[in-house]
C-alpha cells in the first residue's frame, strides 16, 4: 500500500475517535456524519501525517508511555521552579538565549523535542536550525553559557527516549 | 445534606491545584520584565494550570461526555500551546524587539549576525 494512503486510514481513524469522544452519541445521524466529516479530513489532509515508513514494534508504545510520565514529572518540577521565581520579591531571573545541541534527525523527533522543551517551564525553543542541529532556548535561568552545559541539562533528559521513539 | 464522593474530592483537590498554577501564571505575566520571559509564564503555568483544571474535571465528572471532552481538550491545549509560544517568541525576535536589562546571553542573535544571508 502507498504511504500516502496509509496515512489517509491513520487520518481517518483517529478523526472518527476524535468525533465519537466529542459527540458520544451513537443515533445512526451522528455514525454517518462522523465518517462523511472524517472521510472528508482524511481526502484533503490525509497525506501530511506519516511522510515516513516505519517498522511497529512493541517497546515503542511502552516508551511512548514511559515518555508521557517522564514529560508529566518534568513539567511539574518545573512548575514549581517558575513559581518561586514569580513569588520572589526579587524575581531571581537570569534570562538568556543559549544553543542545545540535539543528535535527532527526524522532523517528528525535533518537533517532539522542541515541544517539551517548550513545555517544561523556564526553557522556551525560540528557533531550530535543522542543518546544524542547534536549538536556539530561551532560558529563563541561564546556569552555563556552555554549550555543553545547556545540552546536558535542556536537551538529553528528552533525548534518549525520544530516540528509541522516533528514530 | 448532599455528601460528595471519593472521586469528585479528588477532582476538586486537582482543579483547586490548577487554579492555583494559573494564578502563578498569571502573576508571573505582569512581574516578569521582558516578551520572552512573560511568555515562559503565560504559556507553561497557564498550560499546567488549565491542563489541571481539565483533568479535574475530567475525575470529578468520570467517564461521561463532559469528562471525555476534558481529556480531548487537554491533549490539543498541551499540543497547541508551545507551538504558540514559539511563534510569538519567534516573531518577537525577528522583529527586534529588546530584550530585558537583566538578559546575560543571546547566541541567536550572535548566529543570525554572523549568517546575515540566512533567511528562512
Amino acid at each position: 500500500m502507498k504511504l500516502e494512503n496509509k496515512s489517509r486510514i491513520a487520518v481517518f481513524v483517529l478523526s472518527c475517535i476524535v468525533w465519537f469522544l466529542i459527540t458520544l452519541n451513537f443515533s445512526l445521524a451522528s455514525i454517518v456524519a462522523g465518517i462523511i466529516l472524517s472521510a472528508v479530513t482524511a481526502i484533503f489532509a490525509g497525506e501530511i501525517l506519516i511522510i515516513t515508513e516505519r517498522k511497529f514494534h512493541l517497546g515503542r508504545v511502552f516508551y511512548t508511555i514511559g515518555y508521557i510520565i517522564k514529560l508529566f514529572w518534568e513539567m511539574l518540577k518545573a512548575n514549581f521552579h517558575v513559581a518561586y521565581i514569580v513569588v520572589h520579591p526579587k524575581l531571581p531571573v537570569k534570562p538568556g538565549i543559549v544553543r542545545v545541541k540535539t543528535k535527532l534527525t527526524r522532523d517528528s523527533a525535533l518537533t517532539m523535542l522542541a515541544n517539551s522543551i517548550t513545555l517544561t517551564p523556564g526553557t522556551l525553543t525560540v528557533d531550530i536550525n535543522k542543518d546544524e542541529k542547534i536549538l536556539y532556548v530561551h532560558w529563563i535561568y541561564v546556569k552555563s553559557q556552555d554549550i555543553k552545559v545547556s545540552t546536558e541539562e535542556i536537551g538529553s533528559r528528552f533525548e534518549k527516549i525520544l530516540e528509541v521513539v522516533f528514530e | 445534606m448532599h455528601s460528595l464522593a471519593f472521586n469528585q474530592i479528588i477532582g476538586y483537590v486537582i482543579i483547586c491545584f490548577g487554579i492555583l498554577f494559573d494564578f502563578f501564571g498569571v502573576l508571573g505575566l505582569l512581574r516578569l520584565p521582558d516578551v520572552y520571559n512573560r511568555l515562559q509564564a503565560a504559556t507553561k503555568c497557564v498550560t499546567f494550570g488549565s491542563a489541571g483544571i481539565l483533568i479535574g474535571v475530567f475525575i470529578y465528572s468520570g467517564f461521561t461526555p463532559t469528562g471525555f471532552k476534558a481529556i480531548l481538550c487537554t491533549v490539543f491545549i498541551l499540543l497547541t500551546s508551545p507551538v504558540s509560544a514559539h511563534a510569538i517568541a519567534k516573531a518577537a525576535h525577528n522583529s527586534g524587539i529588546e530584550m530585558a536589562e537583566e538578559t546575560i546571553v543571546d547566541h541567536y542573535l550572535e548566529d543570525m549576525n554572523n549568517e546575515p544571508t540566512e533567511d528562512k
